[in-house]
């Protein structure tokens, strides 16, 4: 492949990022970014969830291992959670899993976490912004050449 | 010197387990017997006091018996533990899984048991007729060969690492050997493979876990796989396939790691029953290292602490968190 196609290809490449977002905080939070209409990338396809500590770590590698380029999770700010520990269960979960994806040889940079809640609409586009830069200095994922 | 040690050891395993069936303290005496084939050990199971010259306690031991415990189980049962098997029921009785008045831990200082993998690669496909372990060697005889090997190259890497030689709890103890706190653990060993890129570690455990021919033969010997309907058999919702595929044996080992993220008693007994001879001790010492350097908790050394993966704190580490900017 000549550099010139190589420019092309990673440019016309777009992540497909797949987002996890609690119902109660970061999904109402991209909801008042969508209508406030502050612009972020499309990247995203999101799933909402009750809760973080709803989601199963088998949606994570599944999501990773069926081609998805990076995942994104979401949830309530500690001491927000709706559920009052969720959150916390999940970022013990989370915790591990990354660690022992990374381990296995999965690039961090797929793997993102944060808390958004339902006012931080503006954070929320921010947050997009920021894990489609992570995941586009990472390039395809090609674990197992899935593509979607 | 170590050879003898082991069979004073084994002689007093009879003679305690022959005592407590006498004394009817304990229905059931759970240990070690000699395997179908050399360098192999089983469980045995052990209700008659004249049945006791069956137990055996050598390094081919590998197995961990506290499998073969059941939660609803009435009978008090005396049960031969090495280091890890004490662990693993010290962590059962934690996750209320086992009846701490039923069980009597024997607790036995072990030095190590072989790694067959590791000794298969050595002797290629050959079949193993005969086999010794002496002080320091193993002679092994087979059909037009013999071959000695070192024993401490033999040993799994597991018990190299392992600081519990002795159940850090147990009720009756062989030996004068007291638990003692463990030295900090550095966990050098994993230094090589953490400092591969993503790629390489990629391309490392894809190589290893090709290999994996779905037998679950690893889930069945793991004291802590106890679910009564494992995610493997699940058909509502089918999780993913049942091939041996890389993908899908890749989902089933990372899976099965995180299950026992914080429960993991480093036994080893996963990769001394592999057929494929695959190395899982990598994962397992990853698990331990996670646990220990987040959550600083080891598993099964004491009835209290409950487990990480059962509980939370409002300042764990987050050092992962993404930050805006």
């Amino acid at each position: 492949m000549t550099d010139k196609s190589k420019e092309k290809s990673t440019k016309e490449w777009k992540p497909k990022i797949i987002a996890f977002l609690c119902n109660w905080c970061s999904y109402a939070g991209a909801d008042l970014a969508g209508v406030s209409r502050i612009q972020y990338p499309p990247n995203i396809r999101v799933v909402r969830v009750p809760c973080t500590g709803r989601i199963n770590p088998f949606f994570i590698i599944k999501s990773l291992t069926s081609g998805w380029d990076g995942i994104l999770v979401s949830g309530c700010h500690p001491g927000d959670c709706h559920y009052i520990s969720g959150n916390y269960v999940a970022r013990r979960r989370f915790a591990i899993l990354r660690d022992l994806m990374i381990f296995l040889g999965i690039e961090p940079e797929r793997l993102n976490f944060t808390w958004v809640s339902a006012a931080e609409g503006e954070r929320f586009a921010k947050v997009v912004r920021k894990t489609v830069e992570n995941v586009k200095s990472v390039g395809p994922n090609k674990i197992f050449n899935k593509e979607w | 010197m170590v050879r003898k040690i082991i069979d004073d050891i084994e002689k007093s395993i009879r003679e305690i387990a022959k005592k407590l069936l006498e004394e009817g303290k304990v229905d059931l005496i759970i240990g070690y017997t000699k395997g179908s084939i050399p360098l192999r050990s089983g469980p045995c199971f052990i209700t008659d006091a004249s049945q006791t010259d069956m137990l055996v306690w050598n390094q081919s031991c590998d197995l961990n018996l506290a499998k073969y415990l059941a939660k609803n189980d009435d009978r008090k049962i005396g049960i031969i533990s090495k280091g890890c098997v004490g662990r693993a029921i010290v962590h059962l009785i934690v996750e209320k899984q086992l009846n701490k008045e039923n069980i009597t831990i024997i607790g036995i200082p072990c030095e190590g048991v072989l790694n067959r993998a590791k000794i298969m690669i050595e002797i290629g496909d050959k079949e193993i007729t005969e086999a010794n372990i002496e002080d320091n060697k193993i002679i092994i005889k087979g059909k037009d060969f013999d071959k000695t090997l070192p024993l401490q190259d033999s040993i799994n890497q597991l018990c190299i690492t392992c600081h519990y030689k002795i159940p850090p709890i147990s009720d009756i103890i062989i030996g004068d050997k007291k638990p003692e706190k463990p030295p900090k653990d550095d966990f050098k060993d994993l230094n090589e493979i953490e400092s591969k890129s993503s790629n390489d570690k990629m391309e490392y455990f894809k190589k290893e876990l090709n290999r994996c021919i779905r037998c679950y033969a690893c889930r069945e010997a793991c004291p802590m796989c106890y679910c009564t309907l494992c995610f493997v058999d699940q058909n509502k919702p089918v999780w993913f396939g049942k091939s041996a595929d890389i993908s899908d044996n890749f989902i089933f080992h990372m899976i099965r790691a995180f299950h026992v993220a914080g429960r993991c008693v480093s036994c080893g007994a996963c990769s001394s029953v592999c057929p494929m001879g695959i190395d899982l001790n990598f994962i397992t010492r990853k698990l331990e290292k996670i646990v220990k350097e987040r959550f600083d908790f080891e598993t099964g050394i004491n009835l209290e602490t409950p487990p990480p993966m059962g509980a939370y704190k409002f300042d764990d580490k987050q050092e992962f968190m993404m930050e805006e900017d």
